[in-house]
């Protein structure tokens, strides 16, 4: 993925799709918009960066096929609509952009675009196909993850100070790029990343990045790429290590291989998100005798979970000996355990007993 | 047997023989179909058409007949029915006994495909009239010997005797029987009614001219299809494992054989000499006894051994189908539809009777969309209307798979769809589950072959069907890309700042050089594409690159993934053009039409004009 691209080699690259599809249709062909696959099938574990990266697999979306002709005419709208985005210099949200592409299709009952998550895939494929962030369309992905800790930075100008934000914390922005927010101080020694929004509230309200020295954030459940690409940066720019803290669930465990390798969906974009040497923290079956955990807090495991179990089990990123342990502990134990839960050993217990003892003895799993 | 029709009624009279239960059918006429005014004006129509066109056929005379009911003057229940047909006649002493004896038939002791086959018909109508309305049934025959006879009949029913109330003789031309019975009855529009009815015979009776004055006097024209009757019924003896024991003492009291081996060999088919002789051996009776003097027991010994033996299987020219041409053309004409398809089956045996099996189906068109298919069950060319799910007809299609040919159906019940299935069972004895007439016995035999038939025809129609179903994939595709291009024309406009006309020329090209370019095809579908929305929603479903992020898609998508985007490639050089298949379609309409336009000119027949001087 590349960086440093000015807008008029993008806008060149969005009018290159049109001019093929152009020229196919004037020499007879059957018009098609190449671009890569973004599914399971072209994505590979990369070893030695231990992040999840997409494939080379190309498909090639036709008009001429009844299947494929509306995504080839909504592939075209939104190239168009970016190009037009980028001229004129502004930006949109996601959502702003589907409302600007969604129309009736003259004398049809029918519309370009029916559902948000239409144009937001077609955004992803262009990002593949055109090897751009998102951002760089002047496109705002939607973010939900909020931070706090010893940072100062500067966003768009403001400068703001990330422990003095309250109980509300610091909105991590759509747009995190060094354009938009900049680092400008920081004494933090390593970023806590938690799972819930709940978990966040709580340690903030015993300041425990105060306390510990240390950023302090969540993307509440499954992070969006702005906090993602937040704490890549933290990581890459400030050097500081990165432990997470989730469930103890497979989707738990899965939320921390995103922000540790990636995801499928957007496998395109681990190498600008992804934290290879980011640290599990748990909470992990070997907790529950170590804190001798309370068997009120035992959520029973449905057919689901024991299924996303068996999945993670294959993916190539969960396939070293800790994980494969974990997870088999995980069916053998049977039960569920949320991070919530540790309450249920008093109100200070995950701040000051349960965090400190696992990061001060490097309790980790890789 | 002659084909003259002036001598056929002669010949005819020395085959009746006499039974005598005309006081039990009083007692028990729901037996005969008379059970309520409704049903049993239907009745009484359909006795004497059964008459009417096994008479003809037989006379090999294309069939003209003539229905009338009215209602009679002072009587809200009362109605006259009138019958009048071309066929050869009633000689003048047969009339009493044809129309004034129960079960005074020629049809009961012979094997050929007739439409009647008791002798309790006409004369249970003439019962029935007396009955209610107390009045007698006037009969005219014309045997083409220049007079008309005319008979006013009743039944003595504690004799079961034909009384003649009155007489007469006077000059006419020509050839027929027209018969007047006052009855009380109900006169209703509907499935089980006359004129459905009568549009039912039609359907299965091409080669005859009908017409149909309702007691409101609107005059209905069921219009003869085809010029040439179906080819005619030879009269076959029984085969050995086709009669029932109680038949077979008969037979043996009656035969004019002077000897046991005579009587097989004269009475039997499929029974020679050597045969015969086996058959006396192994019953262990001596071959030159009198048939008439064989004990009950003896009769036993030897009904057993002809039980056990093998004989070849009946000859089949005793059947009369009406063949799928003729079928064919007639749902054409009835039903207006797309497409028609008829098969007429070889014929089989059940319990030593020959028989066949015919079925005509017609498609869309006139018929309704909703609900169940439409049956219409024939019993040796005569339609059945009632205990339609009694009937193995009916069971046969609940039985059938439709589901193979394209069209839907609840489990175990009849299919759903724009669809009239008409079934016709042709025999020389019909296995009635009661004497009304009314549905088929289901012998494991004819249940197998009306299937079979069945699916036949199912396997023609899924033919069809899924070229119309390509056909209307084909369109609605061209109405995806015809829909979409103008989306993308302004898109490629502004992406490339080519002007707007250049790219909109560029993507007409394309189409039209792909076969997808069709404005007014599109804008004829465009209602349906919308409709079926969900439908291609399906499609789209089937090749979309949605991204799973739960990574739970296999290996086999992608490859199916592979396999679209060669198909998306494979459409490209080979646009799916199965125009031909469509022709079928405007031919059947064409067809209908031309049968269409008789309708406005028609008028009675011009040999049932008035020639009846009475009155």
């Amino acid at each position: 993925m590349r960086d440093d691209v000015p807008d008029e080699e993008i806008i060149e690259a969005l009018s290159e799709i049109g001019r093929k599809v152009l020229m196919q249709m004037m020499e007879g062909e059957n018009p098609y918009i190449e671009m890569k696959v973004r599914t399971l099938s072209n994505v590979y574990f990369d070893e030695k960066e231990r992040i999840i990266k997409l494939g080379d697999m190309k498909q090639r979306r036709y008009f001429l096929n009844a299947g494929q002709a509306k995504k080839f005419m909504q592939t075209l709208l939104v190239a168009e609509r970016i190009k037009w985005l980028l001229e004129r210099n502004r930006s949109l949200s996601k959502r702003q952009l589907f409302y600007t592409l969604k129309h009736t299709i003259p004398g049809t009952k029918e519309n370009t675009f029916d559902e948000q998550n239409e144009s937001d895939e077609i955004l992803e494929d262009l990002e593949v196909t055109i090897d751009v962030l998102v951002e760089r369309f002047n496109i705002i992905a939607d973010s939900k993850g909020v931070m706090a800790g010893p940072l100062v930075v500067e966003d768009k100008g403001d400068t703001i100070d990330l422990t003095k934000m309250g109980s509300a914390g610091y909105a991590v922005p759509g747009i995190v790029e060094p354009d938009v927010v900049k680092f400008k101080e920081c004494s933090a020694d390593y970023v806590l990343v938690v799972e819930k929004a709940a978990v966040w509230n709580l340690l903030n309200e015993d300041r425990y990045w105060q306390k510990e020295n240390c950023i302090l954030i969540t993307g509440k459940g499954q992070p969006s790429r702005a906090e993602r690409r937040m704490v890549h940066r933290l990581h890459k720019e400030l050097g500081l290590p990165v432990y997470v803290f989730t469930d103890m669930d497979p989707w738990g465990y899965y939320i921390y291989s995103v922000y540790k390798q990636g995801s499928i969906n957007l496998a395109h974009f681990s190498m600008k998100c992804g934290v290879p040497e980011a640290k599990f923290i748990g909470f992990c079956t070997s907790d529950v005798n170590e804190f001798n955990m309370p068997s009120d807090a035992f959520i029973k495991m449905k057919d689901i979970d024991f299924k996303r179990i068996k999945e993670l089990k294959n993916y190539e990123w969960f396939k070293n000996r800790e994980w494969q342990k974990e997870l088999d502990s995980l069916r053998k134990f049977g039960y569920k355990i949320e991070q919530d839960a540790l309450v249920m050993k008093g109100l200070e217990f995950t701040a000051k007993e349960y965090l400190p003892t696992k990061i001060e003895n490097n309790m980790f799993l890789p | 047997m002659s084909a003259d029709p002036n001598n056929y009624a002669s010949d005819m009279s020395r085959l009746q023989m006499e039974i005598s239960v005309a006081e039990f059918f009083e007692k028990n006429r729901h037996l005969l179909g008379f059970e309520n005014p409704t049903k049993a004006m239907l009745t009484c129509v359909r006795e004497a058409v059964d008459n009417s066109l096994d008479a003809c056929e037989e006379a090999k005379i294309l069939p003209e007949v003539y229905v009338e009911i009215k209602g009679v003057n002072g009587s809200e229940d009362h109605y006259l029915i009138v019958v009048e047909d071309n066929g050869p006649g009633i000689v003048k002493s047969e009339v009493p006994y044809v129309f004034g004896k129960l079960l005074f038939g020629s049809k009961f002791h012979r094997l050929k495909q007739s439409r009647g086959q008791q002798g309790i018909g006409i004369s249970g109508a003439v019962l029935y009239a007396q009955l209610t309305t107390g009045k007698p049934t006037r009969v005219y025959s014309r045997v083409g010997d220049g007079k008309v006879y005319v008979f006013d009949v009743m039944i003595d029913t504690q004799k079961n005797e034909p009384r003649i109330l009155n007489y007469m003789e006077l000059d006419s031309e020509g050839h027929g029987v027209r018969i007047e019975m006052e009855i009380k009855g109900r006169y209703v529009r509907g499935r089980q009614s006359v004129l459905e009815y009568l549009r039912a015979v039609s359907l299965m009776n091409p080669f005859a001219q009908i017409v149909f004055v309702e007691p409101n006097g609107n005059e209905l024209v069921f219009e003869r299809k085809i010029e040439e009757l179906p080819p005619e019924a030879k009269e076959i003896k029984p085969h050995p494992h086709g009669i029932e024991f109680g038949m077979f003492l008969r037979m043996l009291k009656d035969t004019k054989a002077k000897t046991l081996v005579n009587f097989f060999v004269n009475e039997f088919s499929r029974v020679g000499k050597d045969t015969a002789m086996e058959i006396c051996a192994l019953a262990e009776i001596s071959p030159d006894r009198t048939p008439q003097r064989i004990t009950r027991e003896e009769a036993e010994r030897i009904w057993d051994v002809v039980q056990k033996m093998k004989f070849y299987a009946p000859p089949t020219n005793c059947l009369s189908p009406v063949g799928s041409e003729a079928i064919e053309k007639s749902l054409k004409a009835e039903f207006n539809p797309e497409f028609v398809a008829a098969v007429s089956r070889k014929p089989s045996v059940y319990r030593g009777n020959p028989f066949l099996v015919e079925v005509g189906i017609a498609y869309g068109g006139d018929l309704d969309p909703e609900g169940p298919v439409t049956i219409y069950r024939f019993a040796n060319k005569m339609p059945l209307l009632y205990q339609q799910p009694a009937c193995v007809i009916t069971r046969a299609i609940a039985d059938v798979d439709w589901k193979r040919y394209g069209l839907s159906q609840p489990s175990g019940s009849l299919p759903y769809g724009p669809l009239a299935i008409a079934v016709h069972f042709a025999s020389v004895w019909v296995p009635y589950t009661s004497e009304g007439k009314e549905a088929i016995a289901a012998y494991p035999e004819i249940m197998k072959e009306i299937k079979l038939t069945l699916q036949e025809v199912g396997r023609k129609l899924s033919t069809y069907l899924s070229a119309k179903k390509r056909e209307k994939m084909r369109q609605r595709r061209i109405s995806i890309f015809m829909r979409y291009s103008p989306e993308v024309v302004a898109a490629i406009h502004k992406l490339t700042c080519v002007d707007e006309k250049t790219v909109e020329e560029a993507i007409t090209n394309l189409l039209r050089t792909k076969g997808l370019h069709n404005k007014e095809e599109t804008e004829a579908v465009v209602e349906d594409v919308v409709q079926e929305a969900e439908e291609v929603e399906d499609i789209i479903e089937g090749v979309e690159d949605k991204d799973v992020d739960s990574g739970q898609e296999s290996k086999g998508l992608k490859e199916k993934r592979i396999e679209d985007i060669n198909e998306g490639v494979k459409f490209q050089s080979n646009p799916p053009a199965d125009v031909t298949e469509n022709d079928s379609t405007i031919e059947s309409r064409e067809g209908k039409n031309e049968n269409k336009g008789n309708d406005e000119d028609a008028s009675t027949p011009s040999t049932l004009k008035k020639w009846m001087v009475i009155e």
